[in-house]
């Protein structure tokens, strides 16, 4: 099913896709996030590992700007993308949330058509100059997502028909419509049955040679399989960051050592 | 680890059994029994104040539904009507001709009496017939016209024919020659369409409700043209787009407020400023409508604020995720799922201003008023300010038919709430 004895790639020699700087985040006054820094690489799957209400989620948050939506958010600090800072006043988030794809812990499917379901991000951004071309967005964002196959004949029905890993491979090849840079998983395999599950890891495995991928989980097995590099976040600080082996093998810090062996958490 | 004494002493394993807990439980039991009877008898209350509404209603102006009617044969002679000018016609001559021809023994001064019978409409009735076809004059026409109110209720079984004679609206006379009329067969009692397709009249016989229907839908019209949009918007903006400050709590607690406020309020405020400040025509629908518009406002805003609400925030992200803007989101995404639950409470809001009747009578909508609108500046009554005035009649006709115009009400109230069920359900979506 999973195959252990895959190659690493040299994570080194790749260039770095988003470093975060001094990232401080508030929900009113209450922090949620503390001097944080992290560098994520491009074409590598990032875990984020930790107990709950950690940072985690707000962090991740961050990279596509949707913790603009809180009102009582703010954030702090710089994180880059490419050499420039998101958080730039010309930045506007409607732009970089089409590079930054996102998928949501809870399989969220328009009440829309499979199709449109998955044409919704390219039609908006007009990604497309005719229906050929938005059909072949759409094929191609299906067959990235691995769900081509099952519903190639059923374009047109509604897409919270679907089982729910259809529907959470859906919300994938959504967000890979757009041709994004960044994909952004927010536990997107915690509504999910074990083989639904699998699949959309063997699926992960698969989107890092295109994108950066960013998988917030709280299933340490899970990030174990499916990751590269890890990064273990505890009450707003991210206590360690390093590659997946290392952190789960040799961990630096007690509390990563407390957590993967299930003394905390 | 849990807490709990593990030394092997089962916590509580004695109590289970012990008599007070035994009487613990059925006090619990007691009272859930004691609430569902209460609920049950509180339903059963309801249902009995609804029945007797109802059956009210229904006895009362079951008879308003169909109406006594006379069928004469009218001999049109050319020296009555001008065949050149048939409009000009003395009609009247020549029902009261048709009439002494029916009772050929009557004298003058009981003929008078008599043409008591046919309603007033009757001469206006053969006047149209004539002026749609001239051809008819110099011919015999056979025309069926409602009888007076007062025959008709003595057709209905509401007149005590054994009671003493001066203390009855008809006399003995008038009561042989209506018997005779029955006897001949020319009494027959067809269902009332009129109370639908007249016009309001001084005569109950004459007295419809197309008037007040007319005008109630030209006042809906205007009150859901003006309340729907500006309802739908303020409620976007205040839901989605507003920030939560100082400025839209206020706003918020108004708007509450006014949902709460009495209508004869809004009926002052109508009165005020549009017909004394802006000059509107008095007894408008369209100036009923601004004012029930303002009653209906606050309803429609709180229904479309809570369905917007209940769109699940996962839909919201979904669409931002992929990069849409908020107006986006709003316009493509939520509203679409918000518009069950925002026509439910716009057509329940609708119903509330249907039945409406303070703020209607503050603006004039109670003038009595003979002709149904042909626009909404005209001048027009409201179905229940028509209740209103039918219900101020002595008249016994207009008794009954004031019971009948309030189930015509209550049916188009019915008809708008089974839509907005049948919307809510069609359109329901599950996710």
């Amino acid at each position: 099913m999973y195959d252990t004895t895959r190659p690493e790639m040299n994570v080194d020699q790749l260039h770095t896709k988003i470093s975060a700087r001094n990232v401080q985040v508030f929900y009113g006054t209450k922090q949620a996030i503390k001097d944080l820094n992290v560098e994520i690489q491009d074409k590598t799957v990032t875990a984020f590992i930790g107990p709950s209400g950690c940072g985690k989620s707000t962090f991740l948050r961050c990279i596509n700007r949707m913790n603009d939506t809180i009102d009582s958010a703010r954030v702090e600090g710089e994180i880059m993308m490419d050499g420039s800072n998101i958080y730039d006043r010309g930045v506007d988030p409607v732009q970089l949330r089409a590079k930054v794809g996102m998928v949501f812990q809870k399989p969220n499917p328009f009440p829309k058509s499979i199709y449109d379901n998955v044409a919704y991000g390219p039609k908006i951004h007009g990604l497309a100059r005719n229906k050929a071309e938005m059909d072949e967005i759409v094929e191609t964002a299906l067959r990235g997502a691995a769900l081509w196959t099952e519903v190639k004949d059923r374009l047109q029905e509604s897409g919270t028909g679907l089982s729910g890993g259809q529907q959470q491979r859906l919300c994938i090849a959504r967000a890979v419509a757009t041709a994004p840079e960044v994909l952004l998983m927010d536990e997107p395999c915690s509504a999910l049955d074990p083989i639904a599950t699998s699949q959309v890891e063997e699926l992960i495995e698969q989107l890092r040679s295109q994108f950066s991928v960013v998988i917030v989980t709280h299933s340490m097995q899970q990030a174990a399989r499916v990751s590269q590099k890890t990064a273990f976040f505890h009450l707003g600080n991210l206590v360690e960051y390093g590659d997946t082996d290392d952190i789960f093998t040799r961990p630096q810090d007690s509390r990563t050592e407390a957590y993967i062996s299930g003394r905390i958490g | 680890m849990t807490d709990f004494p593990n030394d092997g002493t089962k916590s509580g394993g004695q109590q289970w059994a012990s008599e007070a807990f035994k009487g613990r439980l059925a006090k619990r039991h007691r009272k859930e029994t004691g609430l569902k009877l209460l609920g049950l008898a509180a339903l059963s209350l309801a249902f009995l104040m609804l029945g007797i509404l109802l059956w009210t209603l229904i006895s009362g102006g079951a008879q308003a539904f169909r109406q006594t009617h006379v069928t004469l044969d009218v001999p049109i002679s050319a020296e009555m009507v001008d065949a050149a000018d048939p409009a000009a016609g003395n009609y009247r001559g020549v029902i009261g001709e048709a009439m002494q021809a029916t009772f050929p023994d009557a004298a003058p001064d009981q003929m008078r009496a008599l043409s008591g019978i046919l309603s007033n409409a009757a001469q206006f009735v053969l006047r149209d017939r004539v002026v749609a076809d001239p051809e008819l004059i110099g011919q015999t026409v056979e025309i069926r016209v409602p009888t007076s109110d007062t025959y008709d209720q003595l057709n209905k079984g509401n007149v005590d024919e054994g009671s003493a004679e001066a203390t009855r609206r008809l006399s003995d006379e008038e009561i042989r020659a209506f018997r005779q009329l029955e006897a001949e067969g020319r009494i027959t009692l067809p269902a009332n369409w009129a109370l639908l397709t007249n016009a309001d009249s001084r005569f109950p016989e004459l007295a419809g409700l197309r008037g007040a229907i007319i005008g109630s839908f030209y006042a809906l019209l205007v009150c859901f043209v003006i309340s729907f949009p500006l309802g739908i918007g303020a409620a976007i903006y205040l839901e989605e787009f507003a920030p939560k400050n100082k400025i839209s709590d206020v706003i918020e607690v108004n708007i509450n407020n006014l949902a709460a406020v009495p209508s004869v309020v809004f009926g002052l405020l109508g009165l005020a400023v549009f017909l004394n400040w802006f000059g509107m025509q008095r007894s408008a629908p369209f100036v009923g409508g601004l004012v029930l518009a303002l009653m209906t406002l606050p309803t429609i805003i709180i229904a479309t604020r809570a369905a917007l609400k209940a769109v699940p925030p996962s839909i919201r992200e979904a669409a931002m995720g992929v990069g849409a803007s908020k107006q986006q989101v709003v316009f493509g995404h939520v509203l679409p799922l918000a518009m069950p639950g925002i026509l439910t409470g716009t057509i329940i809001g609708l119903a509330q201003a249907l039945g409406e009747t303070a703020p209607l009578l503050l603006i004039g909508m109670n003038a009595f008023v003979t002709a149904a609108p042909g626009s909404p500046f005209d001048a027009s009554t409201a179905l229940p300010t028509q209740i209103f005035i039918w219900a101020d009649s002595p008249e016994r006709g207009f008794v009954a038919r004031t019971s009948a115009a309030i189930l015509v009400l209550l049916g188009f109230l019915v008809l708008m709430n089974a839509i907005a069920i049948f919307l809510r359900n069609k359109f329901e979506r599950r996710w």
